[in-house]
């Protein structure tokens, strides 16, 4: 972000350079950079295009920012949710992105003038075809299926998908939420941390079905060519996912900033979203998505919190979670 | 001069510790609240710490003793093989232990062909068992440790005094046990304070949250940091009490100086004894070995996998590992007293993310956290290996100092004369040990906090987590073999290199 970068000599940073290219630098989550990550195409593609050296700066995006506050070297973030842009918003430190919405085929009406969505998804219980041959049709049959039926689910406190189900939970219940974890809880065979540690349990064969996304089997499908991973789509709906990226207002390459964000819009990025990220384009129709995602089983009812509903009801879903689940 | 490099030690620790949590009460403005998921976090945090470190401490000493009068073949290997589990990173260890008692694993698949009902891992005894697979090869080593500074000579007298096995327990190894067991046991109690993602995923649930959880949510969640501060002096003062407490029990005197001589010993060698010890031995190699074997078999398909990025950052991790092993026995030497090793706890005790956040708000005026990556995690990692030591190296530094400070005296030895020929080589055996720990230890730690994380300076722990959560579960498990090699390896050549010629 600055013209000339500093490099403070380090035990273990050798050499120094001189960046004479605009560098353009973006906060994201810590996989995206990862050589598995979504990361190292969008640099590939977007440097191809702006003459700039574009750097991601992995980590934990809003702690940081929040952190540093107006001081931030971030230009961009990419990686947001809706479940905690509220907090990002009050901060004051994003700018509006200026790029037009009309491309967007989100299942939800998006208006917001700061985020900008990029992909999406839903929450889903994701279970395998080969040991649950005939998984709930239901959220309701989930409740009241036999307690030996065994999921893994992510703490709402420590993960962004964990936050995603008990408030999927909320939008389905209402005020019977903490008597669905009830039901729920003999079921659940552990809570993680994160998704990751979910997943591998589910993998591994610990546990019947995984929260996860209804975007997951699209991964086995196209990368393993494995079609006995599944989805179980509930008639209740299912509790919409979005990533979000923002431009930083205080950014001192708001030209390229701005490039950017109109670049997370255009087909090129969107064609490449789908099986960089494992989600949904969130600007292209359905006929142009891989073959792999228009397989997919998505669901008819999608459920969505603004974020000031968001904000509102996280901390008594959560509490009706710990209660219950505390039993 | 010694003073001097105490005090400088100390400070530098209470600084980097007491340093950033008043960089985050700062920032913060005040001490937060603490809401009722907290006062339960507070409880199940205390009760679970309590009850590993116990079982732990108790379990090490028939096999340490077990370990101490028996000699037989491969015995060295079985020693360092069992230490493994202590160094493991936490989500290696736990996936190895669900593939031995998980709902899938190979106890339950036994038992189901057996027709027997099976069993669940998940819930407070998982998180428990979880904890004793850690740290039961710690307090094994520290014991037996014990075990072999009592001086030969000792056992040759009980001999000759033809004292029975009661009686020899009651004389020589309960005063040994009284002396080092509260030390272990307090260290094993502060590293189950912190405990974080085993009592997560092994918990089952909310029911299992640890306070390290509530500051994980306050951090990275609502941005509370006012009461992540509050949660972490809490831990703090636990942690400080439980040494305070270790400290007061186990003051008793050595046993005096010996010749150095290696150890025969003659009691223990009736049937029974025999039985006992190898049914104790490997019952306790099952247990600590079993997991260790899934963890290997699990990831040779996928070292295949690996890609460039895994092989540079265990590059990261093995040159991180090298400069904090270097730093932490900088640090210990000058620290191995008993207040010193009471002030080394606290590196342990504070809470990773808070020490990561302060140390940001501290840093981050100055210099780019990017830039600092490597070097900050490096410092942290002698500083969270600190404790463990100190705790390997003190009572044997203190023996050293009681038995021989007359004779440097006598003989006029100036400070270097005293290092050279009196204190490191006799620290040989602890020093190789500690170095091994240390260098496993932070290969195999998760390191700075992802506030610190730099995209192309990433370790492997990192590169475990960042595969896993691309679906790459596979590569993940090859990786995690990987970082299970490499820090193994960096223990053995270290505790080895402390072992040539010394007989134990």
């Amino acid at each position: 972000m600055k013209a000339t970068t500093i490099f403070a000599a380090g035990l273990f940073t050798a050499g120094a350079a001189l960046a004479e290219t605009p560098v353009l630098t973006i906060y994201a989550g810590d996989y995206v950079a990862s050589e598995w990550g979504p990361g190292p195409k969008i640099e590939e593609m977007f440097e191809a295009e702006c003459n700039c050296d574009l750097q991601f700066k992995p980590g934990d995006l809003l702690p940081r920012l929040l952190l540093e506050g107006d001081r931030t070297e971030a230009d961009v973030v990419f990686g947001l949710n809706t479940d905690v842009t509220r907090k990002a918003r009050e901060s004051g430190l994003f700018a509006p992105h200026n790029v037009d919405l009309s491309p967007l085929t989100l299942p939800i009406a998006w208006t917001d003038e700061i985020f900008l969505p990029y992909n999406y998804g839903h929450t889903a219980f994701v279970y395998n075809t080969e040991r649950l041959a005939e998984p709930p049709a239901s959220f309701e049959a989930l409740l009241d299926a036999p307690d030996d039926l065994k999921i893994v689910i992510q703490d709402p406190r420590s993960s962004i998908s964990g936050l995603a189900t008990v408030l999927w939970v909320q939008t389905v219940y209402g005020d019977g939420a903490e008597a669905a974890w009830e039901k729920l809880a003999p079921k659940i065979l552990t809570v993680t941390k994160g998704w990751s540690e979910s997943y591998g349990l589910f993998t591994d064969g610990e546990a019947d079905m995984v929260m996860s996304y209804t975007t997951s089997p699209a991964y086995h499908i196209i990368a393993e060519e494995d079609r006995t991973k599944k989805a179980a789509i509930f008639p209740e709906g299912h509790y919409f996912m979005v990533e979000l990226a923002a431009k930083v207002a205080g950014t001192d390459q708001p030209e390229l900033a701005d490039q950017f964000m109109a670049f997370l819009l255009s087909e090129p990025f969107q064609e490449m979203i789908a099986t960089g990220n494992w989600s949904i384009p969130a600007a292209l129709p359905r006929e142009k998505w891989p073959e792999g995602f228009r397989e997919l089983e998505l669901p008819e009812k999608v459920l969505f919190y603004s974020e000031d509903e968001a904000a509102a009801l996280r901390e008594p879903a959560i509490e009706a979670w710990r209660r219950a689940l505390s039993r | 001069m010694a003073r001097l490099s105490a005090l400088l030690a100390a400070l530098a620790v209470a600084g980097l510790t007491l340093g950033p949590v008043a960089a985050v009460l700062v920032r913060a403005g005040g001490w937060g609240a603490l809401g009722p998921g907290e006062v339960q976090a507070l409880r199940f945090t205390l009760v679970q710490a309590l009850l590993s470190a116990g079982l732990s401490v108790a379990l090490a000493v028939p096999v340490a003793r077990a370990l101490a009068r028996r000699r037989f073949p491969g015995r060295g290997v079985l020693v360092a093989l069992m230490g493994a589990p202590f160094i493991l990173p936490v989500i290696v260890a736990v996936l190895g232990l669900i593939a031995v008692f998980g709902q899938n694993g190979l106890v339950n698949t036994a038992l189901r062909v057996l027709g027997l009902p099976g069993i669940t891992i998940y819930g407070i005894h998982g998180v428990v068992l979880a904890h004793v697979f850690f740290n039961l090869p710690l307090a094994v080593r520290l014991l037996l440790q014990g075990w072999l500074a009592i001086p030969a000579e000792r056992f040759r007298l009980a001999a000759s005094l033809g004292l029975r096995p009661w009686a020899l327990f009651r004389v020589l190894e309960a005063p040994m046990l009284l002396r080092i067991a509260p030390g272990a046991f307090a260290v094993i109690f502060v590293i189950c304070l912190s405990s974080f993602a085993v009592a997560l995923t092994l918990g089952g649930g909310p029911r299992a949250t640890t306070v390290e959880l509530a500051i994980y949510q306050a951090v990275r969640f609502e941005f509370d940091l006012g009461r992540a501060a509050l949660l972490s002096v809490i831990q703090l003062g636990l942690a400080l009490t439980a040494g305070l407490v270790a400290l007061r029990l186990g003051a008793g005197a050595g046993f005096g100086a010996g010749l150095d001589r290696a150890l025969p010993r003659w009691d223990g060698q009736g049937l029974s004894a025999r039985i006992t010890d190898a049914l104790w031995i490997g019952l306790a190699a099952l247990f600590l070995l079993a997991p260790l074997m899934m963890v290997v078999l699990r990831g040779l398909g996928g070292l295949a996998l690996l890609g460039p990025g895994t092989w540079e950052a265990a590059g990261h991790s093995v040159s991180v590992a090298l400069a904090s092993t270097a730093l932490c026995l900088l640090w210990a030497l000058p620290l191995s007293t008993r207040g010193g090793e009471l002030v080394g706890l606290a590196g342990i005790a504070l809470s990773p993310l808070v020490l990561g956040t302060g140390l940001f708000l501290i840093l981050r005026p100055y210099v780019n956290p990017f830039v600092l990556a490597l070097p900050v995690t490096t410092l942290i990692n002698a500083l969270v290996s600190l404790p463990f030591a100190l705790r390997i190296l003190r009572p044997e530094a203190e023996a050293v100092r009681a038995d021989y400070t007359r004779l440097a005296q006598a003989l006029g030895l100036t400070p270097l004369a005293w290092l050279r020929l009196v204190l490191l080589p006799r620290l040989r055996r602890p020093l190789g040990f500690a170095a091994g720990l240390t260098a496993a230890l932070s290969i195999g730690d998760l390191g700075v906090i992802a506030l610190f994380a730099d995209p192309d300076r990433a370790t492997l722990p990192l590169q475990v987590y960042r595969l896993m959560g691309s679906y790459q579960m596979e590569a993940a498990a090859g990786a995690a073999l990987l970082l299970l090699c490499l820090s193994f390896g960096a223990f053995w050549l270290f505790d080895r290199g402390g072992r040539i010629h010394a007989e134990t």
